[in-house]
């Protein structure tokens, strides 16, 4: 179980850590870098199962010149991201935020989870009731050596 | 207690199927638009027709209009053009043409071949304001009533039962 939260503590910080990096770019290949970064996670409208960075769509083209300039024009990551949800919703983002539209998205398979632990317990309790109840140890000693010297008689 | 046993299982299937059922019928490509019940994007372009002359969203406050945004290079365009073209002729909603990402002399040729429904077109020469629209597959159609806010949002050609059950009653509730 530690293990685990100590896992699950990683895997948060990292995200944490991606999400705090927002120098303004130095250098044309810091800019390159980090919009091949948020181009990654962006879908491409066209051709949906890809990403804006992969996809060779023309409108792909466009939004990659779009995403650029406005990050030349300074603008953070966030406020690119929103420029593309306002107009193309939240099916632009591969990672959508959590909000009530999405819970089931999100904590549908939780739910599904513990529905099935739920389940998994309940049939081990019934099977644990099925099973004999096993007499006292002391009476089956004294059960079994009354046997074995019947034989012996 | 019994019939609780194979009920969950019975509920969890129906529920699914129901999930299914309805996936069947949705078009992964339609992709609902943000943009529904907020103001339409400014613009101010020149018309494909009068090249020196601008037409903006604001020109067009205080009617209904549907913004249509095609192109020649379109191929779907010409699926739904003969209803735009009898759409026009009704009188019932002007329809307003937004020329994608096309060169204006092909345009021009694509209307003077198939008909022009539009009351104007204008020119979208770099795809800037298609990306304000969240245009993403053309054809694509706007219903833009009186106060400029955007009611309706046809993805892909309009069909003739698009237009008789969605776009029409939406104009006459919207003209009133």
């Amino acid at each position: 179980m530690t293990k685990f939260l100590a896992a699950a503590a990683l895997v948060l910080f990292a995200s944490l850590a991606c999400a705090g990096k927002m120098d303004p770019p130095a250098t044309e290949a810091a800019l390159d870098a980090r919009l091949k970064g948020l181009e990654t996670e962006l879908r491409c409208l066209v051709c949906q199962n890809q990403t804006l960075a992969d996809s060779n769509a023309d409108l792909a083209d466009d939004l990659r010149r779009e995403v650029r300039a406005l990050a030349v024009a300074g603008k953070s990551d966030d406020e690119i991201r929103s420029y593309l949800v306002a107009r193309y919703g939240d099916f632009v983002l591969y990672d959508p935020p959590v909000k009530p539209l999405t819970w089931l998205l999100w904590f549908g398979p939780f739910a599904l989870l513990i529905g099935g632990a739920a389940v998994w317990w309940v049939v081990l309790q019934r099977r644990s009731k099925m099973l004999p109840k096993s007499e006292p140890a002391a009476e089956a000693q004294s059960r079994g050596r009354a046997l074995l010297d019947e034989e012996e008689d | 207690m019994k019939t609780f046993r194979w009920s969950i299982p019975l509920a969890v299937f129906i529920v699914l199927l129901a999930f299914l059922w309805v996936g069947l019928g949705r078009d992964p490509r339609e992709v609902p638009s943000p943009l529904i019940g907020k103001s339409a994007p400014a613009f101010r372009l020149a018309k494909l027709h009068a090249p020196g002359e601008t037409l903006s969203n604001t020109d067009l406050k205080g009617r209904v209009w549907l913004l249509n945004v095609w192109a020649s290079w379109c191929v779907s365009c010409r699926v739904e053009h003969p209803l735009l073209v009898e759409l026009a002729k009704s009188n019932i909603v002007p329809v307003y043409g937004l020329d994608y990402k096309d060169d204006p002399e092909a345009g021009r040729g694509w209307l003077a071949k198939n008909g022009d429904p539009y009351t104007a077109s204008i020119v979208d020469r770099d795809g800037r304001v298609g990306i304000d629209y969240g245009v993403y597959g053309v054809p694509e159609s706007f219903l833009i009533d009186k106060s400029g806010v955007i009611r309706y949002k046809q993805i892909g050609p309009i069909t003739s039962e698009a237009l008789q059950e969605k776009i029409l009653p939406l104009v006459r509730e919207l003209q009133r």
